[in-house]
C-alpha cells in the first residue's frame, strides 16, 4: 500500500488546497491548483497505462497539447513539467508517428549527403519556426534544422542536445519531417566521426587487454578481509585530473 | 531583508545565511576538494546504524516462501514477493506461441537495449524485446551524473575495484566488480563508437570528475543528459536493425514460461491497454527489468520511473531464482523537496562533483560533500533531526545543497554547460540555481541488490539470464554513483553475448507450462500466507481513491483500469 501512504500523506498536507476545473481529454475535473497535468490525471482516477514514464522531464512520454479558455493559440508541454491552469483542455499524446531511417553507423558519412539521402524531407523546411515555439525544452529546433541544411552537424549536435525526443515539434511542422531523428543523427554522426579522440583510452584498453592488471588484480583480490578494508581506508584520495 | 526569487519569504533568512558563510567556504574549496575531513569506517557505522531507513527496526522481515526463504529482506519488498500470480496456470493455453525466438529480452532499458544489440553480434537470428512503456521508458534514460571508467593515467581498472567493493561494505561479489571495472574503458569506447558524445577536451581527452566515494576523477558525463544521451544512441541502434531485433512496445512480461524439467522457456506477456497475452517460447531469457523506486519503500518519494516495480525480481523468484543483497536501499542524499510540483525528483551528484556543497539552515557544511551515498544520506537526516534542517510552506524539511559555489569555483557559465537539466528544472518553477540553492533531502533511488548473477550473468536456474539494476551482486550493499550505468552497458551486453551462445545450444524442451506457478501457489498456501495482492505489480497506483470510492458501499481497489489494486 505504499503508493497510497504517499498519496495519503499528500492529502493530508494540503487539506485545503484550491480546486481548478480542467478538461482532460473533454472531460471535466476538479483538481487541486499547483498540481502538475501528469498529477491531475492520476488525481481524477486515472491510472495510466501509456503517455508517462520518466515522470520527471527526461524521456518525452507524457507530450501533451491544450488550449486555455480564450486563447487562440495551441499549446504544447509535459504533463510530467506544466502545471494546471484554470479551465485549460488538454488532450495527450502518448505516442508520435514518424519516421526514422535505417543506416548503418559504420557506413554513413559525416556531412550533408547523408541527409539527403536519408532524410530529404529536411531540406523542405519553410522556416515557419512552429517547431522551435512549441518545444517545451526550449530548443532552437529550426536552427538545429537549419545547420543541418547548411551541414553545420556540429552546430546541429549542439542545439539539439537536451531534445528529449518528445514528438511536439514533429506534430506541428507544416514540412512534415521528424525533427528530432533527424537531430539524433547528426549527434551520432558528430560523436561518432566528429570530436577529437581520446587517445590514453585507446592504450588503456590495450594494457588491460594485454593483462597489465593482472597482477595488481590478483594480489589485492587474495587479501584477507580486514587486509581489504585496511587497505580501502588508507587508500589515497587524488582528484588531480593525470 | 535581501529577497530571493522563487522562495517563500519564510526561507529567506535562512538564505541569507548560506550566502553570508559562502566566501569563506569557497576559500576552502579553492585550495582542494576536501572541505570537510571525511569519516572514518566507524564513524560511517556510527551515523548509518543511528539515521539511515535501513537500520530502523521495521525495515526488513523474513521472507516465507521460495528460494531465499528465511532470509531478512526489505519489508516491502517481502510483500511484493508473497502475493499472488497474476495469472492462474489452467486459464491460459500455451500450446500456440506467438513468438517463438532464440532470445527473449524482457525490459528496454540500457541493459536490454545492449543485451538486443550484442545478441545479435554473437549470432542470434531473432530477438525479441518486450517491454512495460516505451523502449527507453527507464531509469537509465533519466541518469545525469554520469558513468565511471578508469581512463585517467593515475587511476587503474584495480583502484576502481578498490573503491566499489568499500562503498558496498565489501558485500560485493569480487569476480563480478572486477569484470565490470575491467570493461569500462572498453565500453566506453563502445559507446563512443556508436555516436555517445561524451564530453571531452580539446585534446579528446574524456572529461572527468569526482564522485561520492572515489578516490579518482573517474565520472564521465554526456553534460547532464548522460544517461539520455547513451539510451537513445543505443535505441536507435536497436531499432537499426528491424531484421532482427523486434521491439514490442506496451507488453510487460506478466510471469516466465518454464518447460517440464523447470527450466526457463520464454515468458507470458500481456498488453497493458486491452490484457491481450502474448505467448512467447524462447531459448534464453535475459530479465532486465530495473529497479523498484515505485515501491515506495518506507513512504520515500524516488527519482525512479513510473515502471519501477520490481517486476523481474518477482518473476525470477517465483520459478526458484535466488537473490541477494535485497536487504538494502539506495536512497540518494538529494532529492528535490522544494518546490512541491518536484518533490523526491533527482538532484544529480555532479553538483557535489562540481564542488556543490551541502550546509545546513546556518549555512555550515556538516559532512564532506562525497560520502559514499548512504552516508551521506544518513548525514543528511541527522542533521535535519538535530533541528538544524530548514522547512518549506508544505511542511517538509531538507538541507541547502549551495550550487552557487561551482560558479565562483569554475566560472560563470558552469552551471548552463555542466547542468542543463538542472537549471531547466528550477527554472521552470522561478529558481535560478546560479545564484540560489536548491532544498534538498534523500530520496528513494536505487535497488542495490537482486538476482543473483555470475559474470556470465547468469542465475541458478538454466535458460535465465539477467542484467543491470535487477541484478543483485555487482554492487554489495551500496552502490557508488556511475556505477550502474557502467553496469547495465557492461553485463547487458555481457547478457546478449551469453544468453546468444546458450540459445544456439537450444536447451529447451518442446512444452511449454506454467508448472512453477502452481507450486508457487501451493507454497503460499502451505505457509499460511493469505493475502488478496498479487504481483507483479507493473504500475504504481497514484489514482485518488477518495474519488473512487465516492457512492460505493464497497470498495474493490481494482476498481476502474487499474492494473494494481495493491491493497490488504
Ligand atoms: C533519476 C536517476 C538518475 C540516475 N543517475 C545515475 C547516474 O548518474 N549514474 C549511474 O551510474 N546511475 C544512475 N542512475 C541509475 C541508473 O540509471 C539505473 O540503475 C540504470 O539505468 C538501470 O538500467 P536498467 O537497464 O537495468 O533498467 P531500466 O533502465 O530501468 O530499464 C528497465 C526497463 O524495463 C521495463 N520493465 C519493467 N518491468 C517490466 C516488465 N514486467 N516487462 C517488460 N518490461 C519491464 C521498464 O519499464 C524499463 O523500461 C540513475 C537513476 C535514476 C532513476
Ligand atoms: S526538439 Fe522536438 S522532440 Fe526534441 S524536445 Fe523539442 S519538441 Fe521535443
Ligand atoms: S516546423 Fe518544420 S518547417 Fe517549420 S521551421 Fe520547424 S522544421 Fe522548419
Ligand atoms: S514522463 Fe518523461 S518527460 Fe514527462
Amino acid at each position: 500500500m505504499a503508493e497510497q501512504e504517499v498519496l495519503n500523506k499528500e492529502e493530508e498536507r494540503k487539506p485545503q488546497a484550491k480546486m481548478v476545473p480542467v478538461f482532460i481529454m473533454g472531460q471535466k475535473y476538479e483538481v487541486p491548483e499547483g498540481s502538475t497535468i501528469l498529477n491531475a490525471i492520476e488525481y481524477a482516477g486515472y491510472q495510466l497505462k501509456k503517455g508517462v514514464g520518466c515522470r520527471e522531464g527526461f524521456c518525452g512520454a507524457c507530450a501533451t497539447v491544450y488550449r486555455l479558455p480564450g486563447d487562440y493559440k495551441l499549446r504544447g508541454g509535459l504533463a510530467c513539467q506544466t502545471v494546471v491552469q484554470p479551465g485549460m483542455y488538454l488532450a495527450q499524446l502518448p505516442f508520435t508517428p514518424a519516421q526514422k531511417a535505417i543506416y548503418d553507423i559504420d557506413e554513413v558519412k559525416p556531412d550533408i549527403t547523408t541527409f539527403q539521402k536519408f532524410y530529404p524531407e529536411a531540406f523542405r523546411c519553410l522556416g515557419c519556426n512552429a517547431c522551435s515555439k512549441v518545444c517545451p525544452q526550449e530548443l532552437k529546433v529550426m536552427d538545429y534544422i537549419q545547420a543541418i541544411m547548411r551541414g553545420d552537424l556540429e552546430l546541429a549536435a549542439d542545439l539539439s542536445f537536451d531534445c528529449i525526443m518528445c514528438g511536439l515539434c514533429t506534430m506541428r511542422c507544416p514540412a512534415e519531417m521528424a525533427q528530432y531523428n533527424i537531430a539524433l543523427l547528426a549527434r551520432r554522426l558528430y560523436g561518432k566521426y566528429m570530436m577529437p579522440k581520446p587517445e590514453f583510452l585507446y592504450k588503456r584498453i590495450e594494457d588491460i587487454e594485454q593483462g597489465k592488471f593482472d597482477k595488481e588484480f590478483e594480489e589485492i583480490m587474495s587479501l584477507s578481509p580486514d587486509e581489504l578494508k585496511k587497505r580501502y581506508a588508507e587508500r589515497d584520495i587524488n582528484f588531480k585530473i593525470t | 531583508m535581501k529577497s530571493f526569487p522563487g522562495y517563500p519569504e519564510s526561507m529567506w533568512p535562512s538564505l541569507e545565511m548560506v550566502e553570508k558563510t559562502r566566501p569563506k567556504r569557497v576559500e576552502r574549496a579553492k585550495q582542494g576538494l576536501k572541505v570537510m575531513e571525511p569519516m572514518t569506517l566507524e564513524e560511517r557505522d556510527e551515523v548509518l546504524s543511528k539515521y539511515h531507513p535501513d537500520y530502523q527496526p521495521d525495515a526488513r522481515k523474513e521472507i516465507r516462501v521460495g528460494p531465499n526463504k528465511g532470509e531478512k529482506l526489505t519489508a516491502k519488498v517481502v510483500d511484493l514477493l508473497e502475493s499472488h500470480a497474476r495469472v492462474k496456470p489452467n486459464e491460459v493455453d500455451l500450446s500456440d506461441p506467438d513468438f517463438d525466438v532464440d532470445v527473449l529480452i524482457i525490459g528496454g532499458g540500457g541493459a536490454g537495449a545492449q543485451a538486443a544489440i550484442w545478441a545479435m553480434k554473437e549470432g542470434a537470428k531473432n530477438v525479441l524485446l518486450a517491454t512495460k512503456l516505451r523502449i527507453g521508458d527507464a531509469n537509465s534514460m533519466m541518469s545525469q551524473g554520469g558513468m565511471q571508467a578508469a581512463v585517467n593515467p593515475h587511476d587503474s581498472p584495480v583502484i576502481h575495484w578498490l573503491d566499489i567493493m568499500g562503498g558496498g561494505h565489501f558485500a560485493n561479489k569480487p569476480e563480478l566488480v572486477k569484470v565490470l571495472t575491467s570493461e569500462a574503458p572498453f565500453i566506453t569506447k563502445f559507446l563512443m563508437e556508436l555516436g555517445v558524445m561524451w564530453d571531452r577536451d580539446e585534446t579528446g581527452h574524456l572529461q572527468t570528475k569526482p564522485g561520492g566515494g572515489t578516490s579518482r576523477r573517474r565520472m564521465l558525463s554526456a553534460r547532464d543528459y548522460t544517461g539520455a544521451e547513451i539510451m537513445r544512441v543505443l535505441r536507435d541502434e536497436v531499432k537499426n536493425h528491424p531484421d532482427v531485433i523486434t521491439v514490442l512496445e506496451y507488453s510487460p512480461a506478466v510471469e516466465l514460461l518454464t518447460d517440464e524439467e523447470g527450466r526457463v522457456a520464454g515468458a507470458l506477456l500481456m498488453q497493458t491497454e486491452t490484457g491481450e497475452f502474448i505467448v512467447v517460447r524462447a531459448k534464453s531469457t535475459v530479465i532486465t527489468t530495473g529497479g523498484f523506486g515505485r515501491l515506495h519503500i518506507k513512504g520515500f518519494p524516488t527519482t525512479n520511473h513510473y515502471g519501477a516495480t520490481a517486476d523481474g525480481v518477482v518473476l525470477a523468484y517465483r520459478v526458484g531464482a535466488k537473490l541477494r543483497d535485497m536487504d538494502t536501499v539506495q536512497f540518494h542524499p538529494t532529492g528535490a523537496v522544494f518546490p512541491e510540483q518536484i518533490w523526491g525528483f533527482l538532484i544529480t551528484e555532479k553538483v557535489r562533483g562540481l564542488g556543490g556543497q551541502p550546509v545546513n539552515k546556518n549555512g555550515e557544511l556538516f559532512v564532506f560533500p562525497l560520502e559514499p551515498r548512504d552516508v551521506e544520506a544518513a548525514s543528511f537526516i541527522r542533521e535535519c533531526a538535530r533541528g538544524l534542517g530548514v522547512t518549506t510552506p508544505t511542511g517538509r524539511v531538507g538541507i541547502w545543497l549551495d550550487s552557487p559555489v561551482i560558479e565562483e569555483l569554475s566560472g560563470p557559465g558552469t552551471i548552463e554547460k555542466q547542468l542543463p537539466a538542472m537549471l531547466r528544472q528550477f527554472h521552470r518553477f522561478g529558481i535560478d540555481i546560479r545564484k540560489t540553492p536548491m532544498l534538498v533531502y534523500p530520496t528513494l533511488h536505487y535497488q542495490n541488490g537482486g538476482i543473483e548473477i555470475n559474470e556470465r550473468t547468469e542465475t541458478n536456474i538454466p535458460n535465465l539470464f539477467v542484467a543491470g539494476e535487477a541484478s543483485g551482486g555487482v554492487h554489495g550493499k551500496n552502490r557508488l554513483m556511475g556505477n550502474s550505468v557502467l553496469d547495465y552497458n557492461v553485463f547487458g551486453r555481457r547478457a546478449g553475448i551469453f544468453a546468444a551462445q546458450n540459445a544456439a545450444k537450444n536447451n529447451i524442451g518442446k512444452k511449454l507450462t506454467l508448472k512453477h506457478v502452481e507450486k508457487w501457489e501451493k507454497e503460499l498456501e502451505e505457509a499460511g500466507i493469505k493475502t488478496k495482492r498479487i504481483s507483479p505489480i507493473l504500475f504504481p497506483d497514484y489514482r485518488n481513491f477518495e474519488i473512487l470510492k465516492k457512492h460505493r458501499k464497497e470498495f474493490d481497489p481494482f476498481i476502474g483500469f487499474a492494473l494494481t489494486g495493491w491493497q490488504e
